[in-house]
């Protein structure tokens, strides 16, 4: 029990509760807007800007999040060139991400054990850089969110509506994109990048059964995220599993049960 | 048919919508060749016109959502890309243009028809609540405020879209294929909602519409105005104004 205590654990719940406070926050908007994939690419692409990171020896996480900003940008511009396949400009960018990281990672053989932090993450060797640039991060979306909840709400439930309303609906899409790229690239130190979709994706999945409205669906998907970090990072504390795939693993119980519950309530 | 509206037309009211030699092409296909038409301030538009032949590409160019490959429109006197007045124009969308699934209340749909360029970084407070309680109220949809959108009827969601677009009192009205999905009573009930508000409220409509039967009935036989397969039918209003400005007498 005493590693509940220890200062890297304590950083850890630190970075997580961060993190499970700003992924689902922005993942609601993407799964309402059918952009689930869209955390799994700019996760791959971080990956890449991760290993040119190493490779020439730049803060990864920095070198990731500006890739991943680089790729928003241009999902944006093919999202416009292919109008109706969403799906399809996530897809490219996400085998071009791929691409490059496999070509950095063979470029500098020899770091391997590195990447597989930044894989599968690596939650309990979050420094105190990490953590001043997890903070900024959740400051920039909390502020970004509140300051602009009822136009993003707007944008997402019915986009053209919210052009006629004279919105900046390129400004706004772009901000939703962007914000998208910073939470992802920083979430991948915690859960790692194959599974930080899950963050974005899971909490919103449940929270749309159980929500009455769209403010409370937003409430939901945070309290559920936050419980998943806590109990997900103290049961892999204690019984020595991997903390990110513990949490993720954790989130796919509750939306199991929550599924189950409905039906009972509903049968 | 009413020779008066055509004599008085010249001075009775201002242009609302512009389209000056306006054309639009997809790709290389011609949608819309050098089309000019006036919305003057009290007209009631109808817009018939096959599937495909562009009465949804004039309509978003009308609104701004698309811009045209040549010529001009002004919106209230101003080109579109300066216009900035866009709590002045009430949009109802295709039925289909959102997702049902949307875990939205009736109330939070309503309220963000109050959501523009003006109002941006600014809190929702009693004043809008008491707008939004208004639009609820007119529409007879009070007891559905905290319903889920997606849980309501055909006829019970084109009203909640109709309180959006009629919660900042719009000048324009603008109205694509309201009536799509919805049985012939809720429909008779929808129009005839619409025709006093065009007859007796200081508004200008404009009506993407399959309904044959509304269109000929309120807008006569002869169009004035023709794009490709895409007729324009006008009715202008000299109804004096109504002397009840607020506007939950007009529903039945």
């Amino acid at each position: 029990m005493e590693i509940l205590t220890a200062d890297f654990f304590l950083s850890a719940l630190t970075g997580g509760l961060l993190i499970g406070l700003t992924a689902p926050l922005i993942g609601i908007f993407l799964v309402l807007r059918r952009l689930s994939m869209i955390g799994d690419t700019l996760a791959h692409v971080t990956i890449a800007g991760v290993a040119l990171g190493l490779l020439i020896n730049i803060y990864p996480i920095g070198v990731g999040l500006a890739f991943a900003v680089a790729a928003s940008f241009a999902i944006e511009k093919l999202r416009k060139a292919y109008k109706g396949y969403a799906e399809l400009s996530i897809a490219i960018i996400m085998s071009g991400g791929v691409a490059l990281a496999s070509l950095f990672f063979t470029l500098g053989m020899g770091y391997n054990t590195d990447v597989n932090s930044y894989l599968f993450g690596s939650i309990y060797t979050l420094d105190q850089v990490d953590l001043y640039v997890v903070g900024a991060i959740t400051v920039i979306v909390i502020v970004a969110i509140s300051l602009l909840f009822k136009e993003f709400f707007l944008l997402t439930f019915e986009e053209d509506a919210a052009s006629v309303s004279g919105l900046p609906v390129k400004f706004l899409n772009m901000l939703i994109t962007v914000l998208t790229a910073l939470v992802i690239s920083t979430a991948i130190k915690i859960v790692g990048a194959l599974l930080v979709s899950a963050l974005l994706t899971i909490p919103a999945a449940t929270s749309l059964l159980l929500a009455r409205s769209f403010k409370q669906s937003v409430v939901f998907s945070v309290v559920i995220s936050e419980i998943a970090v806590v109990v997900g990072l103290v049961i892999a504390g204690i019984w020595n599993l991997a903390p990110g795939a513990t949490i993720v693993l954790f989130l796919i119980a509750m939306l199991i049960l929550t599924i189950i519950g409905k039906r009972g309530l509903s049968a | 048919m009413k020779p008066q509206v055509s004599i008085s037309k010249e001075y009775c009211h201002d242009n609302i919508i512009e389209m000056d030699h306006v054309s639009f092409a997809y790709q290389d296909q011609k949608v819309i060749t050098d089309f000019s038409f006036v919305v003057k301030e009290r007209d009631f538009v109808g817009v018939i016109g096959s599937n495909g032949a562009g009465k949804t590409t004039l309509m978003r160019m009308m609104v701004g959502l698309l811009p045209p490959s040549s010529g001009e429109i002004r919106l209230f006197g101003q080109p579109i890309r300066r216009f900035r007045d866009w709590e002045r124009v009430g949009y109802v969308p295709q039925k289909n243009s959102f997702n049902p699934l949307f875990p939205a209340t009736v109330r939070e749909v309503v309220l963000s028809g109050l959501y523009s360029n003006k109002k941006m970084f600014r809190r929702i407070g009693a004043a809008e609540q008491q707008k939004c309680d208004d639009a609820l109220e007119v529409m007879k949809i009070s007891d559905l405020a905290g319903k889920k959108i997606g849980q309501l009827s055909g006829g019970q969601q084109q009203r909640v879209f109709l309180a959006r677009a009629m919660i900042n009192h719009p000048d324009l009205l603008v109205l694509d294929e309201p009536t799509v999905g919805i049985d012939a009573q809720t429909q008779a009930d929808f129009f005839e909602l619409i025709c006093h508000l065009h007859a007796h409220h200081q508004m200008t409509f404009l009506m993407v519409s399959h309904d044959l039967d509304f269109i000929h009935g309120y807008m006569g036989f002869e169009p004035k105005g023709c794009c490709g397969a895409i007729d324009l039918y006008v009715r202008h209003s000299h109804d004096p104004e109504c002397a009840i400005p607020d506007l939950s007498h007009s529903i039945l």
